[in-house]
């Protein structure tokens, strides 16, 4: 399936589906340096962002979180994209700030967990 | 998005990376949130000082972009984790300390001003009415929007910035004069006589309004110092940007935009300020959060006079009012008392709780707020309270 949504880095990247239905926090929400997601609540709390094309439907908490995503990437632990129905700001300036391809206004209910999906400037394609 | 000539040669990377870093940003942000075009500004506040809260990597990005990135219009600076001389007496590790002075001389490379106060409407970086501005430290852009009637949304770090080297920022939000009604009118039914009043007041009308726009009526007076901490515990337990007392602040005639109704009432009152006060006897006390003003420092100075304190004693402030403060012979009175001036920094920002400290006495719902986040209890009183509690002992 090719969904099309927005920009907001454009960029390419290629990897398996990390899927949150919740809206995720980076500040306090997962560590920057491992890229674990340790928030409380979180439905995929223990796992890695690392490499993943990371699904989720918006950001939310401290806007500190944008050098969150910024630490991740220079840590080498940051997804490899990132998805969301409907993207804020936190996530969005994390994303330009560390270069991370990331695209919005997609329906990402569409996505289902550990598929491959390929994001390509304003397209999504699993 | 409509770019003018002079922002998209600033997007193509014409005037240096940061300066494309920073209008990738503003663009997309504009994109985001619908804005037909960018908005010069005439000033900016900095959030975003902190190394606790920055890292290497946080460090690593400001040091890019004070490669090639000027701020072009005024720019200020949010407090920083410690006092940036005193920072040893503060009791902060070296460690800690050689990689905050990093984040500020980025910062400073950057053309900002190390101001390091939340209270930059103090401190030299005045709006006026009408203008539109981008701050980021969400106590000042409450302040901002609602009693001098600038314009701003609540940026974070990076978008202030972005703002600040750039001059520019999206048009939306609270820069458009429809976003700036009420959205709730609160009936205030108990006269509020302290600080301690309106922080109590604001921090329960916040949990109330998440991101609305409260319009408060039946307040008839209100000091400097009560708007200032109103706008901080506002901006706290909710998210408000913004918000109006009839009669008083300079939009307040704006008609609301819904007729959604609260009351707050004096038990109201009573329970919002029981709900800041945990118990314990306090091991430290401070106050200036926000910032202290001048007039908050000459009651301290006349508190203080002659007395000992025999508490670990914080009095928070900007280094341009401690100046000021220092050439009314106000400071000498509050230093010889043991009290301490906490300058470019605060109760919130500096690990207080690492510092060993346990059951922190203030006078702010902001501050209690994000000490009990970091795992304090917090004592509950006003200033003049504060000031016996560190006098007394135990």
């Amino acid at each position: 399936m090719r969904l099309a949504g927005r920009a907001i880095y454009a960029g390419r990247a290629e990897g398996l589906a990390l899927v949150s239905s919740v809206p995720m926090s980076f500040y306090g929400g997962v560590n920057p340096d491992t890229g674990e997601i340790v928030e409380r609540g979180s439905d995929l709390r223990g796992q890695s962002v690392k490499g993943r094309i990371l699904v989720f439907p918006h950001g939310k908490g401290s806007t500190v979180g944008s050098y969150v995503l910024y630490r991740l990437a220079k840590n080498g632990a940051a997804p490899a994209a990132i998805v969301n129905a409907k993207c804020e700001t936190i996530v969005a300036v994390g994303a330009i700030i560390s270069e991370i391809p990331c695209v919005d206004m997609v329906d990402v209910g569409k996505i289902s967990p550990n598929v491959r999906v390929r994001v390509e400037g304003t397209t999504v394609e699993f | 998005m409509f770019l003018t000539t002079e922002e998209e040669r600033m997007l193509a990377g014409e005037e240096g990376r940061a300066t494309r870093k920073a209008m990738q940003i503003l663009v997309a942000l504009g994109e985001i949130y619908g804005a037909e075009r960018l908005v010069e500004v005439s000033s900016v506040q900095v959030s975003g000082v902190s190394y606790k809260n920055l890292g290497d990597a946080g460090l690593e990005f400001l040091d890019e972009l004070a490669a090639d990135g000027r701020a072009r219009v005024k720019t200020t600076l949010n407090p920083a984790g410690m006092s940036l001389t005193d920072w040893k007496s503060q009791g902060i590790q070296p460690s800690f300390a050689e990689k905050q002075l990093r984040v500020v001389d980025a910062y400073r490379r950057l053309g900002i001003e190390i101001s390091c106060t939340c209270t930059p409407y103090l401190a030299g970086n005045e709006p006026e009415f009408g203008q539109h501005i981008a701050w980021g430290e969400s106590s000042a852009v409450a302040y901002a929007n609602s009693v001098i009637g600038a314009r701003t949304n609540r940026e974070g770090g990076p978008s202030a910035l972005a703002a600040g080297l750039t001059g520019r920022t999206p048009l939306y939000g609270l820069h458009l004069q429809k976003n700036r009604v009420p959205t709730l009118t609160v009936d205030v039914g108990v006269p509020l006589g302290s600080p301690e009043d309106f922080t109590a007041m604001g921090y329960a009308v916040g949990k109330m309004v998440p991101d609305g726009i409260p319009l408060f009526r039946g307040i008839r007076m209100a000091s400097l110092e009560d708007l200032k901490t109103l706008s901080a515990a506002l901006a706290s337990s909710g998210g408000v940007a913004m918000f109006h007392i009839a009669g008083l602040t300079p939009e307040s005639k704006a008609e609301p935009a819904s007729a959604e109704r609260a009351a707050f009432s004096s038990k109201d009152l009573e329970e919002a300020r029981a709900s800041l006060d945990d118990e314990g006897v306090p091991d430290f006390v401070s106050v200036g959060c926000p910032h202290c003003s001048l007039t908050e420092l000459a009651a301290l100075a006349r508190l203080l006079k002659g007395a000992t304190v025999k508490k670990e004693f914080w009095v928070c402030c900007s280094r341009e009012v401690k100046r000021r403060s220092d050439e009314a012979g106000l400071s000498k009175w509050i230093e010889e008392s043991g009290a301490k001036f906490a300058l470019d920094t605060c109760m919130v920002v500096a690990p207080v709780e690492e510092l060993g400290y346990r059951v922190v006495a203030t006078n702010s719902a902001k501050a209690c707020h994000y000490l009990r986040n970091a795992g304090l209890r917090v004592r509950f009183m006003s200033l003049e309270d504060c000031v016996a509690e560190a006098i007394r002992g135990r």
